[in-house]
């Protein structure tokens, strides 16, 4: 066998080799793929030492003159470079890899690829599903990671109106947010008040878009309806309109005084007879600012639901039905034991993430009544969610931006920790394409 | 299939009139605030509030006064450039995206599709703060490339689930012949796999442009001259002010902004069916 009389290569010694990055590829021979992996070790060297290290030092500090250190900006400079750190870090374990795997295959094989050319045809022969899915990453790591890592940090800085760089600095305070938020008790009382009407509004709001989509769809799916089409598109008119133009529409018309609704509905329902309502305070009394809200949310997202189940209805074959028939289930059993089956084993995944879009549902809350009426103390009105309280503390008069991002991360975490757990109980990803 | 309420148990006559029952109350129900709305952005009187009124006198001088008097031709313009350049990158940088993790068994695969999955449910737009700081450093205050950026990012995650959803769909007995005839990545991608992928790509693309129309909170928050904003922000600004509720210009720009939208969409809804049951039902 010629590969036998080939000098064969460790692949422990190419992966020692290589903890000082492109050794290891000049060991295989690869002298163009190791100078590249020793520019870019340099390059990050020097970075490091010019702006990395004295932008860990500020980092560490936030600054200890006022007007010459700007706190903020050394906070996002010095998340930057953790960054680039853990990027360069990932650079690192592809190089031993790298290593390990060529000397292998020089092994096996009994050659490497040594010209650029032959380089490169085997970075995109091989590489491809890398070199797509690099922009998505490039681009989420900008605007998704950095800003969720510079907000988890800020969470434990006392960054608020009282300490606005660069005429103060920012502190680390530790855990100090969150101590306020679950012990303060003017904080407490609010985050308590928010988060309770947070997760109602969420289980109503959802559970009410659900279930009259279910309805609406199985309803609309019966075979004898004549201008099935000319109703499937009125159905969908709430989804294909802007939804704040409706939202906003409808704030108009849910006013107390001057409003279509107490106007004109309401005037209308009082035509039947023993019927007698009088104006009713959508704006002014929370109870009702909440029930708009959510008869509004369910208008609003219904259609999304229909669409989605009919396309599961659709794909039910009749012979269940007709087999049903047989064993003489009625119609009670069908839906129960055939049909409601079928739409949530095929959708409960999205149902969750209606649950998700709901639970940070900013635009409704914030352009019905902005959050009002009244006041629940820290600047959140009695219908404020987390998300529009988060946009009330960060924008407001005198904003807590620390504390805002403290709610961020408490609620980033309810949120991942319901949605992984339902998400494992619904087996949502336990086919094989997961793998 | 057979409807519930169609069955011999139910007297025929009953559950067919409650069934029409239902879709007329629930089609009053949807209809009648739009119609309010678009009556209004007729109505020659000096609103205050919709209400149907079945006897106003109809005009057009309120979108005469949107054009000459407001910036809303602006806006609407803004709004364009931002909701067709997210489109654009988005679905590009998505359906790539997709398509890779559907079709190629490669290292840190698994990974990646529970990284995308975490990252979809942090709520991004509540880092309000740190995308104002990224902005202030990297000159993006109230830029439409920023922005743009902000919507092409916090799009990916989900529409890649739901993309590679969909290409999990198509089979892929094409892939494996193409390459066996000697066909590279590229071809098998551009000339089997996205003629393939249109309708979802379409949805996809929709979706992307409809973003930009609907949000309030990123646009508001980081374009802040008056013209350069958004029709969202710049139509909520007719109403914000309860001492001056320009309702009228209000419901004119709503009428304008929605019908291209609605047109779009329900040229595209065929399409929605198929990419969400199979994007969604899938993961």
């Amino acid at each position: 066998m010629e590969s036998q009389n080939i000098k064969k290569k460790s692949v422990r010694k190419a992966g020692l080799l290589s903890l000082i990055p492109g050794l290891g590829q000049m060991y295989n021979g690869q002298q163009l793929k190791g100078f590249a992996f020793l520019a870019v070790t340099i390059a990050f060297l020097i970075e490091l030492v010019t702006i990395g290290i004295p932008a860990f030092q500020d980092f560490v500090t936030l600054g200890t003159v006022p007007i010459r250190d700007h706190s903020l900006f050394l906070l996002v400079k010095g998340t930057l470079q953790i960054i680039i750190t853990f990027v360069f870090l990932m650079v690192l374990i592809l190089n031993v890899s790298d290593a390990r795997q060529v000397a292998k295959q020089y092994n096996t094989l009994g050659y490497v690829n040594r010209s650029a050319r032959s380089m490169l045809k085997n970075i995109w022969e091989n590489g491809f599903p890398y070199l797509l899915t690099i922009p998505a990453y490039f681009v989420m790591l900008f605007v998704i990671v950095f800003p969720v890592l510079v907000t988890l940090l800020m969470a434990f800085t006392n960054y608020d109106f009282y300490h606005i760089p660069p005429a103060k600095l920012i502190d680390w305070v530790g855990l100090q947010n969150f101590v306020n938020m679950f012990f303060l008790s003017a904080y407490r009382s609010t985050f308590v008040s928010v988060l309770g009407w947070t997760i109602i509004w969420t289980l109503l709001a959802t559970t009410g878009q659900i279930t009259l989509g279910i309805l609406t769809a199985v309803i609309t799916n019966q075979k004898f309806i004549i201008g099935k089409k000319f109703f499937r598109i009125i159905f969908l008119l709430p989804w294909a309109i802007p939804a704040f133009v409706t939202i906003m529409s409808f704030s108009n018309m849910f006013n107390d005084s001057i409003g279509a609704i107490n106007q004109q509905v309401l005037g209308l329902l009082n035509y039947i007879p023993f019927v007698q309502v009088s104006d009713i305070p959508w704006k002014t009394d929370p109870f009702w600012t909440k029930t708009a809200l959510i008869m509004i949310q369910t208008w609003l997202g219904f259609p999304y639901i229909f669409v989605m189940v009919t396309g599961v209805l659709q794909s039910i074959p009749d012979d269940l039905y007709e087999a049903a028939n047989i064993d003489g289930a009625n119609a009670i059993q069908k839906f129960t034991k055939i049909t409601l089956p079928m739409i949530l084993f095929a959708t409960a995944p999205v149902f969750i993430t209606q649950y998700t879009f709901n639970f940070n549902n900013f635009s409704i809350i914030y352009l019905f009544n902005s959050g009002g009426p009244g006041d629940v103390g820290g600047g959140a009105g009695s219908t404020d969610i987390l998300i529009s309280w988060i946009y009330k503390l960060t924008t407001g008069t005198s904003p807590q931006y620390a504390l805002a991002s403290a709610v961020t991360i408490v609620i980033s975490i309810i949120v991942i920790g319901v949605s992984l757990l339902t998400f494992k109980k619904t087996h949502a990803f336990s086919n094989e394409e997961m793998m | 299939m057979r409807g519930i309420l169609s069955s011999t148990k139910f007297n025929r006559f009953f559950s067919r009139f409650l069934t029409y029952l239902f879709l007329i109350v629930l089609s009053i129900i949807i209809i009648y605030p739009l119609l309010i709305t678009v009556q209004s952005a007729f109505n020659a009187s000096d609103l205050t509030a919709f209400t149907l009124d079945l006897h106003m006198h109809w005009t057009l001088a309120n979108f005469q006064q949107l054009f000459t008097q407001t910036l809303y031709l602006t806006w609407f313009k803004n709004t364009m450039i931002i909701a067709v350049s997210t489109m654009i990158i988005q679905v590009i940088i998505v359906t790539l995206a997709g398509y890779t993790y559907s079709r190629y068994r490669f290292k840190g695969r698994k990974n990646g599709l529970i990284f995308f999955l975490v990252i979809q449910m942090v709520p991004t737009m509540a880092a309000l703060t740190a995308y104002f700081v990224l902005g202030l450093i990297i000159n993006g205050l109230d830029q439409y490339w920023f922005l743009t950026m902000v919507y092409v990012g916090g799009g990916i995650p989900m529409n890649t689930w739901l993309m590679k959803g969909y290409f999990d769909t198509i089979p892929r007995d094409l892939d494996e012949s193409a390459r066996i005839d000697g066909a590279g990545h590229l071809r098998i991608l551009w000339q089997i796999n996205l003629p393939l992928a249109m309708p979802m790509i379409a949805v996809q693309a929709l979706w992307a442009f409809m973003g930009p129309f609907g949000d309030y909170l990123l646009s508001a928050f980081l374009l802040r001259s008056p013209e350069n904003m958004t029709v969202a922000v710049g139509l909520q600004q007719f109403i914000a002010d309860p001492t001056n509720q320009r309702v009228a210009m209000f419901a004119a720009g709503s009428f304008l902004i929605s019908i291209p939208i609605v047109i779009l969409f329900f040229l595209l809804q065929r399409n929605f069916q198929s990419g969400l049951t199979a994007g969604g039902t899938k993961g």
